[in-house]
Protein backbone atom coordinates (compact mmCIF):
# COMPACT_ATOMS: atom_id res chain seq x y z
CA UNK A 1 0.00 0.00 0.00
CA UNK A 2 1.19 3.59 -0.51
CA UNK A 3 -0.01 7.11 -0.08
CA UNK A 4 -1.98 7.92 -3.47
CA UNK A 5 -0.49 10.34 -5.63
CA UNK A 6 -3.34 12.51 -5.98
CA UNK A 7 -3.51 12.96 -2.11
CA UNK A 8 -0.69 16.29 -1.17
CA UNK A 9 0.16 17.59 1.91
CA UNK A 10 -0.39 21.62 1.84
CA UNK A 11 0.71 23.63 4.30
CA UNK A 12 -0.72 27.24 5.25
CA UNK A 13 1.60 28.90 7.79
CA UNK A 14 0.01 32.25 8.60
CA UNK A 15 -2.83 30.17 9.22
CA UNK A 16 -1.42 28.41 12.17
CA UNK A 17 -2.92 29.52 15.33
CA UNK A 18 -0.77 28.04 17.88
CA UNK A 19 -3.18 25.89 19.75
CA UNK A 20 -0.38 22.98 19.65
CA UNK A 21 -3.82 20.54 18.04
CA UNK A 22 -1.50 19.01 16.38
CA UNK A 23 1.03 18.10 18.71
CA UNK A 24 -1.38 16.27 20.78
CA UNK A 25 -2.56 14.59 17.94
CA UNK A 26 0.46 13.73 16.82
CA UNK A 27 1.48 12.39 19.98
CA UNK A 28 -1.60 9.87 20.69
CA UNK A 29 -0.64 8.01 17.75
CA UNK A 30 0.38 4.47 19.04
CA UNK A 31 3.24 4.08 16.86
CA UNK A 32 5.12 6.93 18.76
CA UNK A 33 3.17 7.34 22.37
CA UNK A 34 3.58 10.17 23.67
CA UNK A 35 6.29 11.86 21.37
CA UNK A 36 4.66 14.44 18.76
CA UNK A 37 6.43 13.91 15.99
CA UNK A 38 5.48 17.39 14.61
CA UNK A 39 6.22 20.76 16.43
CA UNK A 40 5.23 24.53 16.21
CA UNK A 41 8.09 27.10 15.46
CA UNK A 42 8.22 30.28 16.36
CA UNK A 43 8.34 33.02 13.98
CA UNK A 44 10.13 35.74 16.15
CA UNK A 45 9.29 35.23 19.93
CA UNK A 46 10.20 38.41 20.49
CA UNK A 47 7.69 40.01 18.69
CA UNK A 48 5.10 37.63 17.99
CA UNK A 49 3.01 35.06 18.78
CA UNK A 50 3.15 34.17 14.89
CA UNK A 51 3.71 29.70 14.96
CA UNK A 52 4.48 27.89 12.37
CA UNK A 53 3.65 23.99 12.36
CA UNK A 54 6.74 21.54 10.87
CA UNK A 55 5.86 18.64 9.55
CA UNK A 56 8.59 16.63 7.49
CA UNK A 57 8.41 18.07 3.71
CA UNK A 58 9.38 14.83 2.51
CA UNK A 59 12.52 15.94 0.12
CA UNK A 60 12.98 14.93 -3.60
CA UNK A 61 16.72 14.45 -2.34
CA UNK A 62 16.51 13.95 1.64
CA UNK A 63 19.17 15.35 3.09
CA UNK A 64 18.99 13.23 6.51
CA UNK A 65 19.52 10.18 3.90
CA UNK A 66 22.07 11.49 2.27
CA UNK A 67 24.15 12.37 5.65
CA UNK A 68 23.34 9.21 7.16
CA UNK A 69 25.97 7.12 7.40
CA UNK A 70 24.39 3.91 8.88
CA UNK A 71 22.17 3.67 5.96
CA UNK A 72 18.84 4.09 8.27
CA UNK A 73 16.96 6.80 6.29
CA UNK A 74 15.05 5.53 3.01
CA UNK A 75 12.25 6.71 1.21
CA UNK A 76 8.94 4.65 0.20
CA UNK A 77 8.07 4.39 -3.46
CA UNK A 78 5.54 7.14 -3.11
CA UNK A 79 7.90 9.81 -2.36
CA UNK A 80 7.60 9.63 2.05
CA UNK A 81 10.38 9.93 3.87
CA UNK A 82 10.14 7.20 6.83
CA UNK A 83 11.50 7.20 10.36
CA UNK A 84 15.35 5.33 10.40
CA UNK A 85 14.95 1.69 10.58
CA UNK A 86 15.63 0.33 13.77
CA UNK A 87 17.96 -2.15 13.39
CA UNK A 88 20.13 0.19 11.11
CA UNK A 89 20.41 3.35 13.24
CA UNK A 90 23.26 4.11 15.73
CA UNK A 91 21.77 7.43 17.18
CA UNK A 92 24.18 9.47 15.85
CA UNK A 93 22.63 12.53 15.33
CA UNK A 94 23.51 13.50 11.79
CA UNK A 95 20.08 13.55 10.01
CA UNK A 96 18.84 16.17 12.90
CA UNK A 97 21.84 18.76 12.34
CA UNK A 98 21.73 18.44 8.68
CA UNK A 99 17.56 19.01 7.99
CA UNK A 100 17.18 21.96 6.93
CA UNK A 101 13.73 22.17 8.46
CA UNK A 102 15.09 20.75 11.62
CA UNK A 103 12.32 17.80 10.97
CA UNK A 104 14.39 14.50 12.58
CA UNK A 105 13.98 14.02 16.28
CA UNK A 106 16.53 12.02 18.23
CA UNK A 107 15.02 9.83 20.65
CA UNK A 108 17.77 9.11 22.94
CA UNK A 109 15.75 6.66 25.14
CA UNK A 110 15.21 4.20 21.96
CA UNK A 111 18.71 5.11 20.69
CA UNK A 112 16.53 5.83 17.46
CA UNK A 113 15.79 8.95 15.43
CA UNK A 114 12.10 9.81 14.38
CA UNK A 115 10.45 11.71 12.25
CA UNK A 116 7.21 12.69 10.96
CA UNK A 117 6.08 10.07 8.14
CA UNK A 118 3.06 11.41 7.42
CA UNK A 119 1.29 9.05 9.11
CA UNK A 120 2.19 6.40 7.09
CA UNK A 121 -0.01 4.28 8.37
CA UNK A 122 -3.24 6.25 7.81
CA UNK A 123 -2.29 7.47 4.32
CA UNK A 124 -1.12 4.86 2.85
CA UNK A 125 -4.59 3.35 3.90
CA UNK A 126 -6.72 6.43 2.36
CA UNK A 127 -7.03 8.07 5.58
CA UNK A 128 -5.54 11.73 6.62
CA UNK A 129 -2.53 12.19 8.95
CA UNK A 130 -3.54 13.25 12.46
CA UNK A 131 -2.38 16.72 12.08
CA UNK A 132 -4.44 17.83 9.17
CA UNK A 133 -7.44 15.55 11.00
CA UNK A 134 -7.76 17.86 14.12
CA UNK A 135 -5.93 21.59 12.80
CA UNK A 136 -8.93 23.74 13.33
CA UNK A 137 -7.51 26.96 10.71
CA UNK A 138 -7.14 24.83 8.32
CA UNK A 139 -2.98 25.85 8.32
CA UNK A 140 -2.60 21.83 7.61
CA UNK A 141 -4.36 20.69 4.68
CA UNK A 142 -4.56 17.19 3.23
CA UNK A 143 -6.25 16.59 0.13
CA UNK A 144 -6.26 17.04 -3.17
CA UNK A 145 -4.98 20.33 -5.73
CA UNK A 146 -8.42 20.77 -6.87
CA UNK A 147 -9.68 20.96 -3.24
CA UNK A 148 -7.05 23.14 -2.32
CA UNK A 149 -7.56 25.85 -5.13
CA UNK A 150 -11.06 26.05 -4.43
CA UNK A 151 -10.48 26.64 -0.44
CA UNK A 152 -7.62 28.85 -0.66
CA UNK A 153 -7.98 30.78 -4.30
CA UNK A 154 -5.06 33.67 -3.08
CA UNK A 155 -2.68 31.59 -2.73
CA UNK A 156 -0.63 28.64 -4.65
CA UNK A 157 1.30 26.20 -3.77
CA UNK A 158 5.06 26.02 -3.67
CA UNK A 159 7.29 23.24 -3.21
CA UNK A 160 10.49 24.61 -3.81
CA UNK A 161 12.79 25.88 -1.18
CA UNK A 162 16.58 27.65 -1.17
CA UNK A 163 19.07 27.18 1.29
CA UNK A 164 21.36 29.20 0.46
CA UNK A 165 23.05 26.83 -2.46
CA UNK A 166 20.84 24.05 -2.05
CA UNK A 167 17.57 24.02 -4.05
CA UNK A 168 15.37 21.57 -2.26
CA UNK A 169 12.28 20.52 -4.14
CA UNK A 170 9.31 18.59 -1.76
CA UNK A 171 6.83 16.74 -1.70
CA UNK A 172 4.63 18.62 1.09
CA UNK A 173 3.74 22.17 -0.44
CA UNK A 174 3.30 25.40 1.41
CA UNK A 175 0.82 28.07 0.30
CA UNK A 176 2.68 31.38 -0.68
CA UNK A 177 0.50 33.77 -1.88
CA UNK A 178 -0.14 34.40 -5.58
CA UNK A 179 0.39 37.85 -5.91
CA UNK A 180 4.49 37.50 -4.69
CA UNK A 181 4.82 34.47 -7.65
CA UNK A 182 7.64 32.96 -5.75
CA UNK A 183 9.29 30.61 -7.44
CA UNK A 184 10.91 29.61 -4.19
CA UNK A 185 11.52 30.15 -0.87
CA UNK A 186 14.65 31.55 -0.01
CA UNK A 187 14.99 30.50 3.85
CA UNK A 188 18.45 31.42 4.28
CA UNK A 189 17.79 34.98 2.64
CA UNK A 190 14.96 35.92 4.95
CA UNK A 191 17.39 34.75 7.95
CA UNK A 192 19.39 38.11 7.37
CA UNK A 193 16.50 40.09 6.48
CA UNK A 194 17.44 43.45 8.27
CA UNK A 195 13.92 44.19 10.21
CA UNK A 196 14.44 47.71 9.96
CA UNK A 197 11.04 48.78 11.79
CA UNK A 198 12.04 47.06 15.26
CA UNK A 199 15.58 47.62 15.60
CA UNK A 200 16.35 49.35 19.07
CA UNK A 201 19.82 51.69 19.09
CA UNK A 202 21.04 51.62 22.38
CA UNK A 203 22.74 55.49 21.86
CA UNK A 204 22.84 55.38 25.73
CA UNK A 205 26.53 55.04 26.58
CA UNK A 206 27.59 58.09 24.02
CA UNK A 207 25.21 60.37 25.66
CA UNK A 208 27.31 59.45 29.00
CA UNK A 209 30.74 60.43 27.87
CA UNK A 210 29.50 63.51 26.08
CA UNK A 211 28.24 64.87 29.57
CA UNK B 1 10.04 -5.30 -12.35
CA UNK B 2 13.44 -3.55 -12.71
CA UNK B 3 14.75 -1.91 -9.80
CA UNK B 4 15.50 1.03 -11.46
CA UNK B 5 11.98 1.80 -12.02
CA UNK B 6 11.20 2.72 -8.59
CA UNK B 7 14.49 4.84 -8.75
CA UNK B 8 12.70 8.69 -7.63
CA UNK B 9 15.57 10.10 -5.56
CA UNK B 10 17.46 12.16 -7.56
CA UNK B 11 21.30 12.50 -5.91
CA UNK B 12 22.26 15.86 -5.57
CA UNK B 13 24.42 16.90 -8.67
CA UNK B 14 21.79 15.96 -10.51
CA UNK B 15 23.45 13.45 -12.86
CA UNK B 16 21.98 10.34 -14.05
CA UNK B 17 22.26 7.20 -12.15
CA UNK B 18 25.05 5.90 -14.57
CA UNK B 19 27.30 8.67 -13.62
CA UNK B 20 26.93 8.40 -9.64
CA UNK B 21 29.32 7.09 -7.34
CA UNK B 22 29.06 3.30 -7.13
CA UNK B 23 28.58 3.49 -3.52
CA UNK B 24 24.91 5.28 -4.62
CA UNK B 25 24.30 1.76 -6.31
CA UNK B 26 25.17 -0.01 -2.94
CA UNK B 27 23.38 2.63 -0.27
CA UNK B 28 20.23 3.36 -2.44
CA UNK B 29 18.03 5.96 -0.49
CA UNK B 30 14.58 4.09 -2.26
CA UNK B 31 13.19 2.06 -0.14
CA UNK B 32 12.58 -0.52 -3.09
CA UNK B 33 16.00 -0.47 -4.43
CA UNK B 34 17.16 -1.32 -0.55
CA UNK B 35 14.72 -4.13 -0.14
CA UNK B 36 15.84 -5.48 -3.84
CA UNK B 37 18.02 -8.95 -3.41
CA UNK B 38 19.95 -9.65 -6.54
CA UNK B 39 20.32 -13.76 -7.48
CA UNK B 40 23.64 -13.35 -6.72
CA UNK B 41 22.90 -12.07 -3.16
CA UNK B 42 20.79 -14.81 -2.74
CA UNK B 43 22.86 -17.65 -3.97
CA UNK B 44 25.36 -15.91 -2.09
CA UNK B 45 23.34 -16.81 1.34
CA UNK B 46 22.37 -20.12 -0.06
CA UNK B 47 25.91 -21.52 -0.29
CA UNK B 48 27.39 -19.81 2.43
CA UNK B 49 24.26 -20.92 4.97
CA UNK B 50 24.84 -24.49 3.64
CA UNK B 51 28.60 -24.22 3.96
CA UNK B 52 28.16 -23.46 7.75
CA UNK B 53 25.57 -26.40 8.41
CA UNK B 54 28.58 -28.43 7.04
CA UNK B 55 30.78 -27.55 9.11
CA UNK B 56 28.39 -28.25 12.14
CA UNK B 57 28.55 -31.74 11.13
CA UNK B 58 31.99 -32.73 11.27
CA UNK B 59 32.45 -30.27 14.09
CA UNK B 60 29.57 -32.70 15.69
CA UNK B 61 31.93 -35.85 14.95
CA UNK B 62 34.75 -33.96 16.36
CA UNK B 63 32.77 -33.76 19.65
CA UNK B 64 32.02 -37.41 19.47
CA UNK B 65 35.06 -38.11 19.13
CA UNK B 66 37.31 -36.61 21.92
CA UNK B 67 34.45 -37.60 24.14
CA UNK B 68 34.97 -41.32 23.34
CA UNK B 69 38.60 -41.20 24.13
CA UNK B 70 38.05 -39.17 27.45
CA UNK B 71 38.77 -41.51 30.56
CA UNK B 72 36.42 -42.90 32.81
CA UNK B 73 36.00 -40.81 35.40
CA UNK B 74 38.24 -42.31 38.71
CA UNK B 75 35.96 -44.63 41.39
CA UNK B 76 35.73 -42.32 44.39
CA UNK B 77 34.53 -42.90 47.78
CA UNK B 78 31.99 -40.86 48.95
CA UNK B 79 30.71 -41.72 52.21
CA UNK B 80 29.76 -44.96 55.24
CA UNK B 81 26.84 -46.61 54.50
CA UNK B 82 25.87 -45.68 58.27
CA UNK B 83 26.94 -42.54 57.56
CA UNK B 84 23.10 -41.26 56.39
CA UNK B 85 19.92 -41.82 58.17
CA UNK B 86 16.85 -42.46 55.64
CA UNK B 87 15.66 -39.22 53.95
CA UNK B 88 19.23 -37.51 54.72
CA UNK B 89 21.67 -36.17 51.87
CA UNK B 90 24.75 -35.29 51.39
CA UNK B 91 26.73 -32.86 49.14
CA UNK B 92 29.92 -34.30 47.54
CA UNK B 93 31.94 -33.43 44.45
CA UNK B 94 32.46 -35.97 41.54
CA UNK B 95 34.18 -36.30 39.29
CA UNK B 96 36.07 -32.74 39.48
CA UNK B 97 35.80 -30.58 42.56
CA UNK B 98 33.84 -28.10 40.76
CA UNK B 99 30.93 -30.97 40.02
CA UNK B 100 28.93 -30.92 42.69
CA UNK B 101 26.12 -34.09 43.61
CA UNK B 102 24.07 -34.68 45.70
CA UNK B 103 23.77 -38.46 47.80
CA UNK B 104 20.39 -39.07 49.41
CA UNK B 105 19.37 -42.52 51.11
CA UNK B 106 16.05 -43.34 50.29
CA UNK B 107 15.43 -47.05 52.09
CA UNK B 108 17.14 -49.19 53.98
CA UNK B 109 19.29 -50.31 51.13
CA UNK B 110 18.72 -48.23 48.62
CA UNK B 111 20.95 -45.00 47.60
CA UNK B 112 20.73 -42.48 44.78
CA UNK B 113 22.99 -39.62 43.46
CA UNK B 114 22.84 -36.87 41.33
CA UNK B 115 24.42 -34.42 39.39
CA UNK B 116 23.37 -30.66 41.95
CA UNK B 117 23.10 -28.13 38.84
CA UNK B 118 19.58 -27.97 37.10
CA UNK B 119 19.35 -28.93 34.06
CA UNK B 120 17.63 -25.65 33.33
CA UNK B 121 19.97 -22.82 34.45
CA UNK B 122 22.31 -24.70 36.32
CA UNK B 123 21.25 -23.61 40.11
CA UNK B 124 21.66 -25.69 42.69
CA UNK B 125 18.87 -28.27 43.25
CA UNK B 126 17.77 -28.61 47.02
CA UNK B 127 16.64 -32.27 48.19
CA UNK B 128 13.18 -32.52 49.72
CA UNK B 129 12.52 -36.73 50.70
CA UNK B 130 9.42 -36.22 52.03
CA UNK B 131 7.84 -35.08 49.17
CA UNK B 132 9.91 -37.35 46.92
CA UNK B 133 11.04 -34.42 44.71
CA UNK B 134 14.31 -32.27 44.45
CA UNK B 135 13.33 -29.05 44.23
CA UNK B 136 15.26 -25.66 42.69
CA UNK B 137 14.24 -22.60 43.85
CA UNK B 138 15.24 -20.51 40.97
CA UNK B 139 12.28 -20.93 38.70
CA UNK B 140 10.20 -23.92 40.75
CA UNK B 141 11.81 -26.98 38.68
CA UNK B 142 11.13 -29.79 40.56
CA UNK B 143 12.78 -33.50 39.87
CA UNK B 144 12.35 -37.25 40.47
CA UNK B 145 14.08 -38.29 43.72
CA UNK B 146 14.30 -41.67 42.28
CA UNK B 147 15.01 -41.11 38.72
CA UNK B 148 15.75 -37.59 38.46
CA UNK B 149 13.56 -36.68 35.66
CA UNK B 150 12.09 -33.23 35.19
CA UNK B 151 8.49 -33.29 36.84
CA UNK B 152 7.37 -29.44 36.68
CA UNK B 153 8.78 -26.09 35.62
CA UNK B 154 11.10 -24.90 33.25
CA UNK B 155 13.74 -28.10 33.43
CA UNK B 156 12.98 -30.52 29.73
CA UNK B 157 16.32 -32.83 30.63
CA UNK B 158 17.01 -35.27 33.79
CA UNK B 159 19.83 -34.16 36.57
CA UNK B 160 22.77 -36.69 35.51
CA UNK B 161 22.79 -39.80 37.48
CA UNK B 162 26.08 -40.54 39.77
CA UNK B 163 26.64 -44.41 39.17
CA UNK B 164 27.17 -45.99 42.91
CA UNK B 165 28.55 -48.97 43.91
CA UNK B 166 28.53 -50.51 47.52
CA UNK B 167 31.96 -51.75 48.51
CA UNK B 168 32.62 -53.08 52.50
CA UNK B 169 30.04 -50.81 54.06
CA UNK B 170 31.31 -48.09 51.75
CA UNK B 171 29.62 -45.98 49.09
CA UNK B 172 31.12 -45.22 45.70
CA UNK B 173 30.67 -43.09 42.68
CA UNK B 174 32.04 -45.04 39.76
CA UNK B 175 30.68 -42.94 37.06
CA UNK B 176 28.38 -40.43 35.49
CA UNK B 177 25.48 -40.87 33.44
CA UNK B 178 24.70 -38.11 31.44
CA UNK B 179 21.21 -38.37 30.05
CA UNK B 180 18.88 -36.43 27.45
CA UNK B 181 15.46 -38.01 28.07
Amino acid sequence: MAVPSHMEFFIDQNRCIGCQSCAQACGECDTHKGHPMIHLEYVDRAHSTQTTPVVCMHCDQPTCAEVCPADAIKRTGDGVVQTARKPRCIACNNCVLACPFGVPKMKTEFRLMMKCDMCYDRTSAGKKPMCATVCPSGALFFGTREQVEQLRPRSTPVNQFRFGNQVITTKVKMMAPKVARAEYVDVTAAMEEQDIGKSIFLNILSVVEEE
Amino acid sequence: MSPDREQITIPPDGRPPAEQPKWRQDFPIDWPQDHYVARRDFTKFLVLTSFAFVVGQFWIVAQNFIRRRRRRPPIKQIAKLNELQIGQSLVFAYPEERNKCLLVRTGENKFVAFGQECTHLACAVVPEPEKKRFLCPCHNGSFDLETGKPLAGPPRRPLPRILLEIRDGSLYATGVEARVV
